[in-house]
């Protein structure tokens, strides 16, 4: 059925995309064999040159072991967290609007904004949690949370936290929602524990919806620039240094266009594997992506 | 839990309403007299107006050129039965997966050679591209609801096929664009890599930018920054409080079904 005509009505949505996205992911790649310094007129070709440098980067492998600390424990605890918050607010009660809002609000906050904002609350000095914790006993001296190695990543993935568990809770509150109450009436009847109801009807309803949250949460985490950059700048001694963070200051603070471009690439195929990856369990499960 | 949600932006609230001598006192007393001088300064001494004015341009731009190609792609995928459907969607899905940092440094390169560093071009084109993936998806989840019978008898009734989309099908469509409107907006609004990368003078600067590279003389500007920082945030928590049932159902649109 006219369907010249809806070829038509793509054609603008597929330009765009040709010259924003496609054209520049081909770029990376043929940048990342080229030994390019933007500032000093180097634009040279040198095949896999820079794929070896990689290998033999340590900084490289060290960037590689945060950024999976981060997504690994970022995504962990935004499920873990998103679920107790989704299992709050999916019962009747009064206010209920405000508190959805309330949920909302660290989504909708600028990732720029709320690093700030636990920059400020972590400062050594000046900040409320070293005030809260010396006063309630917990520590003895001032814990300098964003300059020592120990801390500094546990700052950062608490940043991440606070910002997207909400984005958990909605998808799994949303997946909640369509669970028929028929089931757990039918289990409350056969005598089942809240535990055996949490564990054989919610958990098992749940899970394509678990896979997506932990899809788009691992993909967002991987690519972690924004909360790092602000936070820490990737350190202190590169500590909290992800692969994006790395790459950006090889391209823009370095001007080395090759080498950047080859770490770049190396996060557009981590997240390639990883989209295949949970795209075929998610297959294979009969799962929801259609 | 509530607390633990909006405390830290309640926290940033206080700072920004407290005089600079009680600043960095701790324990953290409130303040006994309100002052707004941290606001005042961030657009007197600080080209903090044009830099809203960046962001909101911006951000509207990109809305609008983004939903234009999106609702027409949307249109296409569940009113036109188009072959090549999956392989569009699948193009769409995997540009949604691209990494920001993976595309920034050609980007730049090509934005250097059209001259249009510093210019709102430089940002809107990407954003909207960047956005069209979770466009696409929440538009065609609405506009899949619409009957395609419609759009039929609107051609028989003598309309061409723009003007059967246009007067029949976009009204319907029309809380479905809503929706992936603010969302779209929300995205532009605070989106960090590509401004900091593709803008380079301070009066082109977006809002995150600006915040990130706030400058401080001797020591950080904290209760500038807080003032900056609420003054970014207080039209999200608005659109937030206002559409909250909309973009809750904007999030979740096509991730749940039955």
């Amino acid at each position: 059925m006219e369907s010249r005509f809806g070829y038509l009505l793509i054609i603008p949505a597929l330009l765009t995309i040709a010259v924003v996205a496609i054209y520049p992911i081909i770029d990376v790649f043929i940048l990342s064999l080229y030994e390019r310094f933007l500032t000093l007129g180097i634009d040279e070709f040198t095949g896999l040159n820079n794929y070896l440098k990689l290998v033999n980067d340590a900084r490289f492998w060290n960037a590689l072991k945060n950024t999976a600390v981060f997504t690994f424990f970022s995504v962990s605890l935004e499920l873990i967290l998103g679920m107790a918050v989704a299992l709050f607010i999916n019962r009747p009660f009064s206010l209920q609007g405000l508190i959805r809002a309330a949920v909302l609000l660290p989504w909708a906050v600028p990732t720029v904004v709320s690093a700030k904002i636990w920059a400020w609350i972590f400062n050594t000095d000046l900040g409320i949690l070293n005030y809260a914790l010396l006063n309630f006993g917990l520590i003895d001296a001032d814990l300098n949370w964003l300059g020592s190695t120990g801390y500094a990543m546990a700052a950062a993935i608490t940043v991440d936290v606070w910002k997207t568990t909400p984005f958990a809770a909605l998808l799994l509150l949303a997946g909640l929602q369509v669970i028929p109450d028929d089931l757990y009436k039918a289990a409350s009847v056969d005598g089942a524990s809240r535990w055996q109801k949490f564990r054989h009807i919610t958990i098992p309803h749940l899970k394509p919806v678990i896979m997506i949250v932990l899809l788009f949460r691992t993909l967002d985490a991987f690519r972690v620039f924004d909360a790092i950059y602000i936070l820490t700048g990737g350190g202190p001694a590169n500590s909290t240094e992800t692969l994006s963070v790395y790459a950006y200051k090889i391209l823009f603070q370095t001007l080395d266009f090759g080498y950047g471009s080859t770490i770049a690439v190396s996060v557009f195929a981590a997240v390639m594997l990883i989209s295949i990856g949970y795209i075929s369990i998610l297959k294979r499960r009969g799962g929801l992506l259609s | 839990m509530v607390f633990y949600l909006i405390g830290p932006v309640i926290w940033q609230l206080i700072t920004s309403l407290k005089p600079n001598a009680i600043l960095t006192s701790l324990p953290p007393v409130l303040p006994e007299k309100v002052v707004f001088t941290h606001y005042v300064s961030v657009f007197t001494e600080r080209p903090f107006a044009r830099i809203i004015l960046n962001s909101f341009i911006v951000a509207t731009s990109t809305t609008v050129y983004c939903l234009a190609i999106g609702v027409l792609s949307a249109f296409a995928i569940s009113i036109f039965d188009i072959k090549g459907k999956a392989l569009f969607l699948g193009l769409v899905l995997s540009i949604s997966m691209f990494p920001p940092i993976a595309t920034v440094s050609p980007l730049y390169l090509l934005i250097r050679a059209l001259g249009i560093r510093d210019t709102y071009l430089a940002l809107i084109f990407p954003y909207a591209t960047f956005a069209l993936p979770l466009s696409i998806w929440v538009l065609s989840s609405f506009i899949s609801e619409i009957p395609k019978e419609l759009y039929k008898a609107a051609r028989v009734d003598g309309c061409t096929p723009l003007q059967a989309l246009w007067k029949v099908l976009f009204p319907l469509a029309a809380p479905g664009v809503f929706t992936c409107a603010i969302l779209v907006f929300i995205f532009a609004w605070n989106e960090f890599l590509y401004a900091l990368t593709f803008t380079t003078t301070v009066q082109s600067r977006t809002i995150p930018v600006a915040i990130a590279l706030f400058p401080g003389l001797h020591e950080v500007p904290w209760g500038e920054m807080a003032a900056a920082s609420i003054i970014v945030t207080a039209p999200l928590v608005i659109l937030v409080f206002v559409f909250q049932k909309r973009i809750i159902s904007g999030l979740t649109a096509g991730s749940v079904k039955g």
